[in-house]
């Protein structure tokens, strides 16, 4: 079987019971998707698949084999980081990081469709949509953080988005060696 | 996770002649499917992979109606301004479930045929008739919190799982499929839910094999006020304790039609019309909303920790009618 991972192509024989989240952790050396629940709950295996963010746990390899698929690995790396990432290491979003990848592959995704005009559940005017932090945290909700980072989540995320209006912790992601 | 063999289907046709072989399920998403198969709740033989066929696509057809691709991803659907403008009730029943991920990959056809959440159905160290026919339900005389209080039996207790098909039930939605033999056939949303009674394992009209291949939505309801109300243990990413999907048009304060779906309460969305008939025709006004509340759960029965969904539904259809109607 073959997928296209991070612009790289990688080719292995595998299971057909394997999800896209084993595939990667455990067969392509790509360990920065992490299992939490493995059912879809928990938000830590969040991979784009054809830019759009999905729970990799629930998907099986075998189908998604035409897809551009982009981990925590393809979004950046120390020295070159995604925008996202900066703002996670500035801003604290995170205690043990265990579900911090899962957390900004989502908030990419999330980013991108609020980009498209997307409604959630908050917005009183679904053809209106502005990001704030009831919206953040409900199109976050697929996330969970166990250490509970949410506040530094959303100051991150508002960063981003371009709603700053919050000190981060950091100056710079250098001064911890990101 | 037991082991498949998986194929893809090059087409409907392709798809609907591999699927009536015993052991055979058709997998899009997968959201609901790998979920349940890692528990080995579901154990197929075979996966015919459905996900790329051609059934992604909101169309609108010349009666002025929508007709939706079985494959469309909730999140799609939900973000469509031809929904949202037209069917407001189904984008925010679909906003209200799940999560933003669980969205992107879970198709139109899948959220109308996933599977309750019941605590029983998803041990399978205990009994439970839905997924073990015979075994007996744990859920009657267990833990019930989540569970129906109407169209129950002796031998089930779930709730329908799907804020999607309480909207789509309120808005009359028609359900079309393609059968093993080709033949096509159009199923009213109403229609395609069975009540458990002594084959809780049967949920649905379908035939083995029988693919959905789109949703129609009739022609919008002109002037109408919409609202999708769901009451939930979490703010977000939680199923409904209850939820009320509304369609309504007023004349001056009189109640000119309703139409109300219910979620959270029964084995499928649930809609009566004796709840629709004690407001329609009448000033809105409390009096009536209790007289609908009283036909909703003229039959409603708990089973302990869920007698609570009683009350709860009462009021929450009566604060939904206030909204809906400006009370």
């Amino acid at each position: 079987m073959k997928w296209t991972i991070n612009g790289r192509s990688y080719e292995a024989e595998v299971d057909v019971r394997t999800t896209l989240l084993d595939l990667a952790r455990e067969h392509l050396g790509l360990t920065g998707s992490k299992k939490g629940c493995d059912h879809g709950q928990c938000g830590a295996c969040t991979m784009l698949v054809g830019g759009r963010r999905i729970n990799a746990c629930l998907s099986l390899a075998v189908m998604h084999q035409d897809d551009e698929i982009v981990t925590i690995e393809g979004l950046g790396q120390p020295g070159n980081l995604h925008p996202l990432q900066d703002a996670f290491v500035r801003h604290d979003g995170y205690q043990c990081g265990y579900c911090t990848p899962g957390q900004i592959c989502s908030a990419v995704g999330m980013l991108d469709e609020v980009k498209k005009g997307w409604p959630s559940h908050v917005s009183a005017d679904l053809t209106e949509v502005a990001l704030d932090d009831a919206e953040i945290g409900e199109r976050m909700s697929g996330n969970l953080c166990r250490c509970a980072a949410y506040p530094n989540i959303v100051d991150a995320i508002r960063e981003v988005a371009g709603v700053d209006d919050r000190e981060p912790v950091l100056e710079t992601a250098r001064e911890i060696g990101a | 996770m037991k082991l498949f063999t998986y194929e893809r289907a090059a087409s409907a046709d392709a798809a609907v002649a591999e699927g009536a072989a015993p052991g055979t399920k058709f997998i899009a998403g997968g959201t609901n499917l790998l979920d349940l198969m890692k528990l080995q709740i579901e154990t197929p033989e075979r996966l015919v992979d459905i996900s790329r066929l051609p059934l992604n696509t909101i169309d609108e057809r010349e009666d002025g109606g929508l007709t939706i691709g079985a494959l469309v991803p909730n999140s799609d659907l939900a973000a469509d301004p031809r929904v949202i403008e037209r069917y407001e009730v189904l984008s925010r029943a679909l906003l209200a479930g799940a999560s933003g991920q669980l969205r992107n990959k879970a198709s139109t056809g899948g959220n109308l045929l996933q599977r309750t959440r019941c605590y029983y159905f998803y041990d399978t160290a205990m009994p439970c008739n839905k997924r073990a026919p015979g075994s007996g339900c744990s859920a009657i005389d267990g833990y019930n919190r989540i569970l129906a209080v109407l169209g129950t039996s002796d031998k089930c207790i779930a709730t329908h799982p799907s804020d999607m098909a309480v909207a789509m039930r309120a808005l009359d939605a028609t359900v079309v499929t393609q059968k093993a033999d080709g033949d096509r056939r159009r199923i009213a949303i109403g229609d395609l839910y069975r009540l458990p009674g002594d084959t809780p394992e049967v949920e649905t009209v379908l035939e083995p094999g029988e693919l959905i291949t789109a949703i129609e939505l009739p022609v919008p309801v002109e002037g109408a006020r919409h609202l999708y109300r769901k009451v939930r243990d979490r703010a977000s990413y939680a199923f409904a304790l209850v939820s009320v999907a509304g369609v309504v048009t007023m004349d001056g304060d009189t109640v000119a039609s309703a139409a109300l779906a219910f979620g959270g309460l029964g084995p499928m969305p649930w809609r009566d019309p004796a709840v629709e008939a004690a407001i329609v025709g009448k000033p809105a006004s409390d009096a009536s909303f209790a007289a609908a509340a009283d036909a909703l759960l003229a039959n409603a029965k708990g089973f302990g920790s869920n007698d609570f969904k009683i009350p709860l539904a009462r009021r929450t259809l009566i604060a939904s009618l206030r909204e809906l109607t400006g009370v």
